[in-house]
């Protein structure tokens, strides 16, 4: 990863995120200067590539507080090889491999193997999820203390796939992980109310006969679990927030003080259970698509910050998991490569947020959660020089796309989605440029 | 009618492919090649020299049976595939026995499927006609035709027209009866007597209808004293066994005191409604015996009517105007 940070650049003419440019220049790992744009431009360091960023928009490098690589395990889908490499190939220079892999993330040895895969492939820094509990079985808490303090220095706990349904466990993992400062990340879902449930409970799952997951089992958990965290003074972190009631909760909780942050992803921010009359499975994933009430509401919360981050819930899976029966499909859908361009198209283009806050969500405060320090850092000399420069101006066809995912399941591939990533600096070493990885996999 | 035919779409997976004019024709139709099934000699050559499939998931004699009568009066050849339990327990795909089909030459494929869409998604990945012949809790197209087909030749016959040739069922008031949330039976006739302009109420527990009902073209009514009373016809749906372990309803006594159909309940009706069911039958459970047997009663001759109105769906969408 960070083994020669040998790099040195002259990015000019770039845009902060106050809008104003910007020539910046990184050696060592770090940021070394910033100038007004033009400024350098012609001062040429020995050895220094330039690159001219006239119209690019600089963000601090995109941290992913929830992706699923699927290493060990499930490598036919993804590897955290390819996985992280779709991650910096969408301008992360940091993710959290969610724990439900197999084995189950519930280890230190687990959680180690994970990080140091995502040190040797080099595309972005990989930070393990550890399960809250045994196997994800929801009784007995998993070595939560090991894993904090093992090499992989775990911050997240998470059982994401499954819910910590029971109110004890989940009181006693909240109280737990204070001791090193943990956040318990929770999929909030009432597994009684969605059984075999597969998709939003609404008008469209009346009309196509299948089973719903209501808006309920969602809003019933996080209610449950806000009064928890508040009771015993703990953090807790909402996976994936789908629904506009469950927003009202959140905002309840935080105006009351309650140490709470929630995450939202691409696809809600997007699309909407409508698109579920396919059948196709692409379409399908946990918690479900939802409606444009409950889009509208998810981009209004992000904006204002009662949902803190978008998270990418980045879900590969192989094509047979899909080319079948609805009901026989996986849930999940990808989204580390698109998912800047989804917030995009979902609250920059239509103005309902600025670039800064863009990095906010997603950079800044994802990082905050996660404790990680290397990341989401402000621009200023000698921080680390985790970047990202995008070209909000392009617009693509989502299936001219290539994709360095092992996996296809894009359920954007029929729209057009503005903004494409030009680059991404990793510790100062450029892993992304022109849009390609710098070591093609 | 084969001019016509044109018009209509590829498919039949859901009501929702057909026009008004489309299910007319379906009717009328069917009204016609009903007499092949009163002559002496039941068939026409109509679809010789074309393979049509039966592809059943699930256990369906009386479907499966009178599409392959409807094929064969027509002079097709059919092929029963017969794939009980799930297609991944079975280890082929349903993508892979499509294309399987495909490659044999199948013309149209006849689908009963346990999921619900899984009519729509072979229709992506095949070349021939694809009839929806039950998928899932979603919609069984063809009984809501033989539903309508049997409806119209009771209630809209005059004596000028013994079988209603040409009306729709505007004016009718029609009660679907039961366990409407997991039936694809109530989901296919709410789209198609609607589209024929009947007024539709369903009575259900709260339980039995699917949130998102109230975007439906329909009444709800609770109390099936209260629906009875001036229908013209009552449709009562089977009650799948399993609904008891989930807490729909507190008993099978209670649902059929309050949701069967008895003689007592028959009293409530001003005019004697047509009965119908799609079968098979739980008598005792939706329906006591006497009701079931009434002279009111025509589950018997939907059955009938069932052959002749899959007949017109097979002429119509393979007739000709496909290759």
């Amino acid at each position: 990863m960070s083994e020669q940070n040998s790099g040195k650049f002259l990015l000019t003419s770039i845009r902060d995120l106050d809008g104003r440019e910007r020539d910046i220049r990184i050696a060592g790992g770090v940021i070394t200067e910033i100038s007004s744009g033009g400024e350098l431009d012609g001062i040429q360091h020995e050895d220094e590539k330039v690159i001219e960023c006239r119209g690019l928009q600089l963000l601090p490098g995109l941290v992913d507080l929830h992706t699923h690589l699927r290493e060990p395990g499930r490598e036919d889908a993804e590897t955290i090889r390819s996985g992280s490499a779709a991650a910096a190939m969408g301008g992360f220079t940091a993710v959290h491999a969610m724990a439900n892999t197999d084995p189950v993330a519930d280890t230190a040895g687990v959680v180690e193997q994970v990080v140091r895969l995502g040190r040797d492939a080099g595309y972005c820094d990989v930070f393990a999820v550890g399960a809250v509990t045994q196997g994800l079985n929801g009784r007995e808490l998993a070595e939560l203390g090991a894993m904090a303090h093992s090499m992989a220095n775990v911050r997240v706990f998470s059982d994401d796939g499954h819910c910590v349904f029971d109110s004890l466990v989940m009181r006693r993992a909240l109280e737990y992980v204070k001791q090193f400062d943990g956040v318990i990340a929770q999929h909030a879902q009432d597994p009684r109310l969605t059984e075999n449930a597969q998709m939003n409970e609404g008008k469209v799952s009346a009309k196509l006969g299948l089973a719903g997951w209501p808006a309920v089992a969602e809003e019933a958990i996080i209610a449950r679990d806000v009064l928890l965290a508040e009771h015993v003074g703990a953090r807790l972190h909402i996976c994936h927030v789908s629904t506009a009631g469950s927003v009202e909760i959140i905002r309840w909780a935080k105006a009351r003080g309650i140490n709470v942050t929630a995450e939202v992803t691409p696809h809600h921010l997007l699309l909407t259970d409508d698109l579920v009359a396919s059948y196709d499975p692409v379409f399908k994933v946990n918690p479900p698509l939802r409606t444009d009430v409950d889009v509208r509401a998810l981009r209004e919360a992000l904006v204002d910050g009662t949902i803190d981050i978008v998270a990418t819930d980045h879900a590969p899976h192989p094509k047979e998991s899909k080319e079948c029966e609805w009901s026989e499909a996986a849930n999940g859908m990808i989204g580390l490569e698109l998912a800047l361009a989804v917030v995009q198209e979902s609250i920059v283009k239509n103005k309902m947020a600025s670039w800064r806050l863009v990095a906010q969500r997603m950079s800044i405060s994802p990082a905050r959660i996660g404790r990680i320090d290397d990341h989401g850092l402000e621009l200023g000399v000698g921080i680390i020089a985790n970047l990202t420069v995008v070209d909000e101006r392009i617009e693509r066809k989502v299936s001219e796309i290539k994709s360095v995912s092992k996996s296809s399941n894009n359920p954007y591939r029929d729209l057009i989605l503005p903004g494409k990533v030009m680059h991404t600096f990793l510790h100062g070493n450029l892993v992304v440029h022109q849009g390609e990885l710098v070591r093609p996999l | 009618m084969s001019d016509n035919a044109t018009a209509m779409k590829k498919h039949l997976l859901s009501i929702n492919d057909l026009t008004r004019e489309d299910a007319l024709l379906i009717l009328d139709t069917a009204d016609e090649l009903a007499r092949v099934s009163d002559a002496p000699i039941k068939k026409l050559p109509t679809l010789r020299g074309r393979t049509v499939v039966n592809l059943f998931y699930e256990d369906s004699t009386r479907t499966r049976i009178s599409f392959e009568a409807a094929a064969k009066r027509l002079s097709a050849d059919v092929i029963n595939f017969s794939a009980k339990g799930s297609s991944v327990s079975k280890g082929e795909s349903l993508k892979d026995t499509a294309l399987t089909l495909q490659s044999m030459g199948a013309d149209a494929v006849i689908l009963r499927h346990g999921a619900s869409g899984a009519a729509h998604r072979l229709a992506q990945w095949t070349n021939g006609v694809v009839i929806n012949a039950g998928d899932g809790t979603h919609e069984h197209p063809t009984q809501a035709l033989l539903d309508a087909f049997t409806i119209r030749k009771h209630l809209k016959r005059s004596s000028g027209n013994a079988t209603g040739v040409g009306e729709d069922l505007s004016g009718l008031r029609i009660s679907i009866v039961g366990d409407i949330l997991h039936s694809r039976v109530a989901r296919s006739n709410v789209l198609l007597l609607h589209l024929l302009g009947a007024k539709i109420t369903l009575v259900a527990p709260p339980t039995l209808l699917p949130v998102g009902v109230e975007e439906w073209p329909v009444e709800i009514c609770y109390d099936f004293n209260e629906a009875i009373e001036d229908c013209d016809a009552v449709m009562m749906l089977r009650l799948q066994l399993e609904r008891m372990k989930s807490a729909f309803f507190p008993s099978a006594r209670e649902y059929s005191r309050l949701f069967g159909l008895d003689r007592e309940r028959l009293l409530h009706a001003r005019k004697k409604p047509l009965i119908l069911h799609p079968g098979p039958i739980n008598r005792g459970l939706e329906i006591s015996a006497e009701s079931a047997d009434a002279v009111e009663s025509v589950i018997l001759e939907q059955v009938a009517n069932g052959v002749s109105v899959r007949m017109a769906v097979l002429y119509l969408l393979l007739g000709g105007a496909h290759e």
